[in-house]
């Protein structure tokens, strides 16, 4: 118990101090899951939306596969891009294992399901809604895209959130095309799960208070922004 | 307006043996009509007749089953929604101010930014929504949000207005504004097609009823006529309060 409050004392000490170290974890894992966000984002938007109103053979097919891979384990991701970046892998020659582009693949292909999946099911169920109103006007599929992606703009960014908070939290990805190297890759999941295999738990109850802060931040604004849309759509 | 001496103007519109099925059962049911100028047409019949899917049919929303849908003077596929607007019996208005809603539907006609804004306000101004132009659309109240859902729909200056019970669900003053605007756009000559089966309401616009029954045209009359002597049973029932299905 004394253990826990010494780490504790000293992990408000490492925050409040800005220890170097932990503020160059913290930025790096921000650097790499609000990039890989981004990107899920530039894919994902457009996929589900387009999946919400094309009719295609094949259509339930794709649409039960993004969703069954909103549940891809993080190890497993991890375990395919480091095949794929590996010396004997296709992409070998880029020389990208162990850097954090490497982690920023894994966790843009961890989260763009769970963003094309969400934003899927937000735009079909404003076209129930709007189809018909749309059409009449004389809109056209990509009118029609358009107009769902804006409309439905705060569950868009609801599901966003949702992705960023997985990214943040995984350690299975990171850990094994980053490889938790000091000053390189080191992002604060994989610090948390070394630090406290050293028994430094000051530095991982540090960390581990500023993830559940982010955690705590982003489900907030995930409850706030929908409380909005429901409100929206009662309007 | 015309008048019965004059030479006839062409039809708008015209359905020829207009068919649609669901699940096998045959719901509209080889539909002659023609959409004359210058009348205010009313379809009338009871509920689940096919008075939603004929407009929508004719608006081009659903392909038929069977038959064509012309515009004499438009080409000739049931494509052709230019020209024509619809107003649903519940308004679908877009998750944006009151103005953006119609702004947003002239851009979707290709009508340039700066006359988007003007003609948008002028169609709030007529529905006497001007003060609400900012208003987040769906904040408004039924009887606002069916008028902006006309006014949207007038904006768009077509030629036939399609309106689909669009005072079903208002309360009697509402419905009365509704129907006060609707007089008015038939004065400036667009042809406004309802569909209602409120009988009051019919008799106070109708200048000709189309009365549908399970899918059936089963009788075109001229209002006057139509009102004091219907031709068919099932009109004749529904006048007497026979049919309320
Ligand atoms: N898309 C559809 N698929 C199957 N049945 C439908 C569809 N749309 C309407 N119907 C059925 O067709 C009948 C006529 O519907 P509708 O045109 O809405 O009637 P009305 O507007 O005259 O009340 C109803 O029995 C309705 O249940
Ligand atoms: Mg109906």
């Amino acid at each position: 118990m004394s253990d826990f409050s010494s780490a504790l004392s000293k992990a408000l000490y490492l925050l409040i101090s800005g220890d170097a170290a932990l503020m160059e974890i913290i930025a790096l894992s921000l650097q790499v899951s609000l990039s890989a966000i981004a990107l899920a984002t530039l894919i994902g938007l457009p996929l589900g939306s387009v999946l919400a109103v094309a009719r295609f053979p094949g259509r339930g097919g794709v649409i039960t596969l993004v969703n069954a891979l909103m549940g891809l384990p993080p190890v497993v991701v991890g375990l395919i891009v480091y095949m794929l970046l590996s010396n004997a892998g296709p992409f070998g020659v880029l020389n990208l294992l162990y850097t954090p582009t490497a982690m920023l693949i894994a966790q843009t292909i961890l989260v763009t399901p769970i963003i094309a999946a969400l934003a899927r099911q937000a735009c079909e169920d404003l076209l129930e809604e709007y189809d018909e109103q749309l059409r009449s006007l004389g809109a056209g599929t990509g009118q029609i895209i358009a107009t769902l992606l804006w409309d439905g703009r705060t569950r868009l960014l609801t599901a966003i959130l949702a992705g960023f908070g997985r990214a943040i939290a995984e350690v299975g990805a990171v850990m094994i095309v980053g490889g938790n190297i000091n000053h390189v890759t080191r992002t604060m999941t994989t610090a948390i799960a070394l630090e406290t295999s050293k028994g430094n738990l000051a530095l991982a109850l540090a960390l581990g208070v500023i993830l559940l802060a982010l955690a705590f931040a982003v489900n907030a604004a995930v409850m706030g922004l929908s409380g909005t849309a429901e409100r929206a759509a009662h309007a | 307006m015309p008048d019965g001496s004059r030479r006839p103007e062409p039809d708008l519109l015209e359905v020829r043996g207009v068919t649609f099925k669901a699940g096998g059962r045959m719901l509209v049911d080889h539909i002659d009509l023609a959409l004359r100028p210058g009348i205010v047409t009313v379809i009338l019949g009871p509920n689940g007749a096919g008075k939603s899917l004929l407009l929508r049919l004719m608006h081009g929303l659903l392909t038929p089953a069977s038959g064509e849908i012309l515009m004499p003077g438009a080409g000739a596929t049931a494509r052709t929604r230019r020209g024509q607007a619809m107003v649903f019996q519940a308004p679908v208005l877009l998750r944006r101010s009151a103005k953006a809603n119609i702004a947003y539907a002239l851009k979707l006609r290709g009508v340039s930014r700066a006359e988007r804004n003007a003609r948008a306000i002028t169609a709030l101004e007529q529905a006497g929504l001007a003060h609400l132009a900012d208003s987040p659309a769906r904040r408004l109240s039924g009887g606002e949000q069916q008028r902006l859902a006309l006014a949207r729909a007038l904006a768009l200056e077509p030629k036939i207005l399609f309106l689909d019970e669009p005072t079903a669900s208002l309360d009697p003053a509402s419905a009365r504004a509704i129907e006060g605007v609707i007089g008015d756009t038939h004065a400036r000559g667009v042809k406004v097609v309802l569909v209602t089966h409120d009988v009051g309401q019919a008799k106070r616009l109708a200048g000709e009823v189309v009365f549908l029954n399970r899918g059936k045209v089963t009788e075109i009359s001229p209002a006057k006529s139509f009102f004091k002597r219907p031709e068919s049973v099932p009109a004749r029932q529904f006048l007497a309060g026979e049919i309320v299905e």
